[in-house]
């Protein structure tokens, strides 16, 4: 039984700002939720390197060529920050890993979506990774420490990756007609997708209550989904893209804009595995994990022989 | 061909070769065996596509006729290009992958080595900087040679199937024709005799340290000096360019 | 064999010339050599650092929580080892 005096200084510690450290005393409940919510993350960062990755060999020039390598080079290197801050709470990287292969560990639902044409590699930088980076500096300031640095070290980086998106679409906006059309295309493709990854609504979210609290989780869905909306509908107008919600307007009262019906049917589906592409991404994952064994297995053998070579010498 | 041609020429031979290895390693981005692999490759993959788009820039300058690295990589077809067939073999299994970047590291390093006492100085300054790359490049695809050779019995098969596949495509790296004549004489690219002599000494070292046993073929391919290629080339190129070859007057 | 990722390797990267060395995060790599180029790759994208130290994760040794009181407390009471608490009158310099 978790004693009340443990949760009550646990607690305290949170409200006065003090981060929860991997030996610190926490409820189980509290490190049950982080496993879930880090390794979702840690997840979602190399699922998320899949979509992008299939066109890293037909990018149209060079320049965008060697940033899209470097970009997904990042994602995998956030992958890995947040698996390392995962197994502070006590769980290996080999066992995150199967819970992702076994279909028991999530990701996130946008990357079950395909990415069709180069405007996608625009709309992902630009629209993912912005609503990303709403949801991230926000887990910036969470209680655990070991996430809070990841999410630190992790904001920084996707700050490129945010403008070279949207870079790319602004070139396509301002090209020629089909270039247009393309960077159109994909707006309309990944805006629904974009606003749903952030989450379900507050009233279809369980347990967020003691997840606020505790700061595991640090604003709404909701919350951080408005925000979202706010700065990006802005950026499109900018550069002459039409939001694809007929229902879009602006309050002038409330200063915010008030968006159209969610499909949370569509979104529901995705997370069940029923997305365009769920299939394909878990069977890529799991193809390079089996396909890597043997190299893991002759790495980790040939460490131990020379280790043992040098006993002996 | 005259100094400026045979320029062209052999800029095209050193950036191709860069560009598509690059395109290879790019491959396994997301699938490499474990996360920090995935990273390193993907490090190796970016270094190339960068000396390739410094020596294409090049290239074109030299050339002189208005062409960039865009256009030189996007827009010749495959039997203009010249990158070395060992280049654009595919990356089959991991061990295959190692076997084909220990091969071309091991080359590259000697090349650059060589090319950094390059009278021209543009080449001498990417050769400096290249040279610092393909060291680390070559360090983290020896060990790997080491780890999978002197490994397990799968693994040491494996990496002795990749050598074996893969060597009859060695010798033309050193091929010398009247491009390379012209060039050395001009003291602006090395003699491959020496880089071959330095080649042959460091893969004899490597592969023995790492048990494989050096193949005994003597068939050997060659062709790319002439633009002529495995099969592989064609559908790499077709993927490569054909976004950029679908909008012929699109900026990006 | 069961399947693994490889064991952990803890990472500290010296910045700049002159400064210590600080903890970066770590790796899973399965020798000392490609748990150094491992750390290079992952935490000096961005021109980070200039040295990289890895040390094997089992071999590190934490205080826990509960040795707070034991080991940290007792220097609280020794102000006497600050410069803050010895007055100088102020017309004295370089002290």
């Amino acid at each position: 039984m978790e004693d009340a005096k443990q949760i009550e200084a646990f607690e305290a510690k949170i409200v006065s700002g003090v981060k929860i450290e991997p030996k610190d005393w926490m409820p189980e409940a509290y490190r049950k939720q982080l496993i879930r919510m880090m390794s979702q993350h840690a997840h979602s960062e190399i699922v998320g390197m899949l979509p992008e990755g299939n066109w890293i060999t037909r990018a149209p020039n060079l320049r965008r060529k060697a940033i899209l390598l470097a970009k997904v080079q990042d994602e995998a290197g956030h992958g890995l920050y947040l698996y390392s801050a995962t197994e502070t709470l006590g769980i290996d990287r080999t066992e995150l890993l199967e819970q992702l292969h076994s279909g028991k560990a999530k990701y996130s639902s946008i990357f079950n979506y395909p990415t069709l044409t180069w405007a996608d590699i625009g709309a992902i930088g630009w629209l993912v990774d912005g609503a990303a980076i709403m949801n991230q500096t926000a887990l910036a300031r969470g209680s655990y420490g070991p996430y809070s640095r990841a999410m630190v070290r992790i904001c920084k980086e996707e700050s490129f990756h945010n403008r070279q998106g949207y870079e790319i679409m602004m070139h396509l906006a301002q090209g020629t007609a089909e270039q247009k059309a393309m960077a159109q295309d994909a707006f309309n493709r990944w805006w629904w997708p974009s606003i749903m990854m952030l989450g379900p609504s507050d009233d279809k979210s369980p347990n967020s209550d003691q997840l606020m609290r505790w700061k595991v989780k640090m604003e709404s869905n909701d919350a951080i989904r408005q925000r979202f909306i706010d700065r990006t509908v802005p950026q499109a107008d900018f550069i002459g893209l039409t939001v694809p919600d007929k229902d879009l307007k602006f309050n002038e009262e409330t200063g915010h804009y008030e968006h159209g019906p969610i499909n949370w049917d569509e979104f529901f589906e995705v997370i069940k595995g029923n997305g365009p592409c769920n299939a394909k991404r878990l069977k890529d994952r799991k193809d390079a994990d089996i396909k890597g064994r043997w190299v893991r297995e002759a790495a980790l053998a040939y460490a131990k022989k020379r280790a043992k070579e040098k006993e002996v010498a | 061909m005259n100094l400026q041609q045979s320029k062209f020429e052999y800029l095209l031979r050193l950036g191709d070769s860069s560009l598509i290895i690059g395109h290879r390693l790019s491959e396994w981005c997301g699938h490499g065996p474990i996360l920090e692999e995935d990273i390193a490759l993907i490090n190796i993959a970016l270094d190339f596509v960068g000396n390739a788009t410094e020596l294409l820039t090049y290239a074109g300058q030299v050339e002189g006729k208005g062409r960039d690295a865009d256009d030189l990589a996007y827009m010749r077809d495959e039997r203009e290009y010249r990158n070395l067939l060992i280049t654009e073999q595919p990356n089959g299994d991991y061990a295959a992958t190692i076997a084909r970047q220990f091969l071309f590291d091991t080359y590259m390093f000697f090349l650059y080595e060589e090319l950094k006492l390059s009278k021209d100085e543009t080449i001498a300054a990417i050769a400096v900087k290249t040279h610092k790359e393909i060291t680390y490049h070559l360090r983290h695809t020896t060990e790997w040679m080491y780890r999978l050779g002197d490994g397990p019995a799968e693994s040491h098969q494996r990496l002795q199937n990749g050598i074996n596949d893969l060597w009859m495509f060695t010798s033309e790296m050193f091929d010398m024709d009247e491009v390379d004549a012209l060039l050395i004489k001009e003291g602006i690219a090395p003699d491959f005799n020496n880089v071959k002599a330095e080649w042959e000494k460091r893969v004899k070292e490597v592969l023995v340290e790492a048990t494989i046993e050096i193949p005994t073929t003597t068939f050997k391919q060659r062709g790319s000096k002439e633009g002529k290629h495995s099969e592989h080339l064609g559908f790499l190129l077709a993927e490569m360019q054909y976004v950029h070859r679908a909008h012929p007057d699109a900026k990006w | 064999m069961a399947d693994t990722q490889l064991p952990v390797w803890e990472v500290f990267i010296q910045a700049n010339p002159g400064i210590a060395h600080k903890h970066a995060g770590n790796v899973h790599a399965a020798d000392a050599e490609m748990a150094l180029q491992n750390a290079r790759d992952v935490y000096s994208r961005r021109s980070e650092g200039m040295n990289i130290w890895v040390v094997p994760a089992n071999a590190i040794t934490a205080s826990s929580p509960e040795d707070q009181g034991a080991f940290f407390e007792p220097s609280n009471d020794k102000p006497y080892r600050h410069p803050t608490f010895y007055k100088i009158p102020e017309g004295v310099k370089y002290l």
